[in-house]
């Protein structure tokens, strides 16, 4: 293979479409490839602390995707930083591929869990914000991606109750609403974490500076959600 | 004499102050024997509340930030609630643990069937990679916790119980020890079930084996056993009947062998009261166990 770093480190996010379309060969996305994409993008490209040198490094931002579902756009912006090599995506969910249709950590570099089973990666996060801190490491910040229809899963709420009171003010939730949940009541998202004391934003989750500014508001002693709207997913 | 689960938090307790990898997570059930160890490490003892998917869950993202967490709550709550979470958030993510329980089988009668969990350790069986510890005594249980903290990154298992032997036996964690010798048959006791055993098998010409570390499971300890003593063997576990029978016909595959799994029984018995009266319902009283296992190795034993 001739394909350098960086031809790794030059994609932009113009090139995350084309990068998609070599795990499904075609131009059209699914919602739930797409739902994420901005999120994903504005979080590894402006937010994150880490880069694929730094991938074992214990100072590093760690992002959990626990929608592990439709992972491509993941996977696409994984590769446009550097953490995949391009060169993997066309062997999307072949049997010799470290890319399937749910993420493992074993198998994806960069990725911190393995995914596709709803409702683990909060949990997941809250213990890594806890052993972190048990470890006095006070920097690095842990995101979790979920989903709004995710949040049916009852171990989401325990791990919400319990973060508020804990203060665990180095995790981080973003949650990308497309409408997809089948029993959800509008503004419902935001208020559950706020009322187990999270700080809250709820944004245009296709708006790149408004989902930045939401990623880097300040929330001192609290954990910080930001519920991020893009189109329905059955519109 | 105190139990297993008197010596847990002083062992855990010691354990935290020597190692800084050591974190317990606990979700209300038995916080209050860590309360010094709380006060001397509040970021590394953390009670989650009555938070089974989360104490599993927080646990194993504390062990992908480096730590070696100790968890603990009765085994309905620990293995049998929140077992998706054991399977994927340990196995599948590839970290480990030290899941520690206590009133497994029926060491508490009068709290009825929504306390008991006598299929834990079948169900973890069915998980790849799993150590499991069954101590029959408290200072076995000091042992073993011992061992399961200080193995790396392991996934192990340790069931306390209230039930013990009389004495304790020098465990290693691994194999399993000879207790007696015979030449009509082998007779394995799982952890607290060894002194109703022995008493049993009195005057028998049968090997008693010991084990309390029941998986992996010491195949060529009952192989070696099995050389001298014939291929007839008799389980005895303190959980669901039958649970190692796999594990001995595996040991033994290329002999003709017989095997009788004596253990726990599958059906809800309903019934409260004490912790004798629901060994001698399951069979597993020194009385019943001569009885069964006399029957099942027959005249050559010397019944």
């Amino acid at each position: 293979m001739t394909i350098t770093t960086d031809e790794h480190r030059a994609h932009e996010y113009a090139d995350l479409p084309r990068l998609m379309s070599l795990m499904t060969g075609d131009e059209k996305h699914g919602p739930a490839a797409t739902s994420t994409l901005d999120v994903l993008w504005v979080l590894y490209d402006r937010v994150l602390r880490v880069t694929p040198e730094r991938t074992a490094d214990p100072g590093r931002d760690r992002f959990l995707l626990s929608k592990g579902h439709g992972p491509m756009a993941y996977y696409a912006v994984l590769a446009a930083k550097g953490f995949l090599p391009v060169e993997c995506l066309p062997g999307f969910g072949g049997y010799d591929s470290p890319l399937g249709h749910h993420p493992d950590r074993l198998l994806v570099p960069g990725a911190e869990i393995g995914s596709g089973s709803l409702g683990h990666g909060l949990p997941l996060g809250v213990g890594t914000a806890l052993g972190l801190r048990a470890q006095g490491l006070g920097d690095p910040a842990v995101w979790v991606l979920i989903g709004d229809a995710e949040l049916d899963e009852g171990s989401n709420h325990e791990a919400i109750a319990f973060a508020g009171p804990a203060g665990l003010d180095r995790l981080h939730t973003v949650v990308v609403d497309n409408s997809s949940a089948s029993h959800a009541r509008p503004g419902g998202i935001a208020a559950r974490f706020e009322a187990a004391g999270w700080s809250a934003a709820t944004v245009d989750g296709r708006d790149h500076a408004a989902l930045y500014e939401a990623f880097t508001a300040p929330h001192p002693g609290r954990p910080h959600v930001v519920v991020a709207r893009v189109e329905p997913k059955n519109a | 004499m105190d139990t297993m689960r008197d010596r847990f938090a002083p062992v855990v307790s010691r354990l935290l102050d020597e190692d800084p990898r050591v974190a317990v997570v606990l979700a209300e059930i038995g916080k209050d024997a860590f309360h010094e160890a709380i006060a001397r490490h509040p970021e590394r003892v953390v009670n989650v509340g009555i938070r089974e998917q989360l104490l599993v869950g927080a646990a194993a993202g504390m062990a992908l930030t480096g730590l070696r967490p100790v968890v603990h709550t009765f085994a309905s709550f620990l293995v049998e609630r929140p077992f998706e979470q054991v399977k994927l958030d340990f196995g599948h993510q590839g970290t480990g643990a030290v899941l520690v329980s206590a009133a497994a089988s029926f060491d508490w009668p009068a709290g009825g069937f929504t306390h008991m969990a006598p299929g834990d350790v079948a169900l973890m069986d069915t998980l790849d990679g799993w150590t499991v510890h069954v101590p029959g005594h408290p200072d076995e249980a000091e042992t073993l916790l011992r061992h399961a903290v200080a193995a790396g990154d392991d996934r192990v298992y340790v069931r306390l119980s209230v039930q013990s032997n009389r004495r304790a036996l020098p465990v290693d964690g691994e194999r399993f020890l000879t207790v007696r010798e015979g030449r009509a048959g082998v007779v394995l006791a799982v952890g607290p079930l060894l002194d109703a055993v022995l008493e049993a098998t009195e005057g028998m010409d049968a090997t008693v084996l010991y084990a309390t570390t029941v998986r992996p499971f010491d195949a060529a300890g009952l192989r070696r056993a099995a050389g001298a003593a014939g291929t007839d063997v008799v389980l005895v576990e303190p959980y669901l009947a039958g649970t190692s029978t796999a594990a001995v016909n595996d040991a033994l595959a290329d002999l003709p062998h017989r095997v009788l799994g004596l253990g726990v029984g599958r059906r809800e018995l309903r019934r409260y009261g004490t912790v004798e009266e629901h060994t001698a319902a399951h069979g597993l009283d020194a009385r019943s166990l001569r009885e069964r296992i006399g029957g099942f190795l027959g005249a050559r034993a010397g019944v």
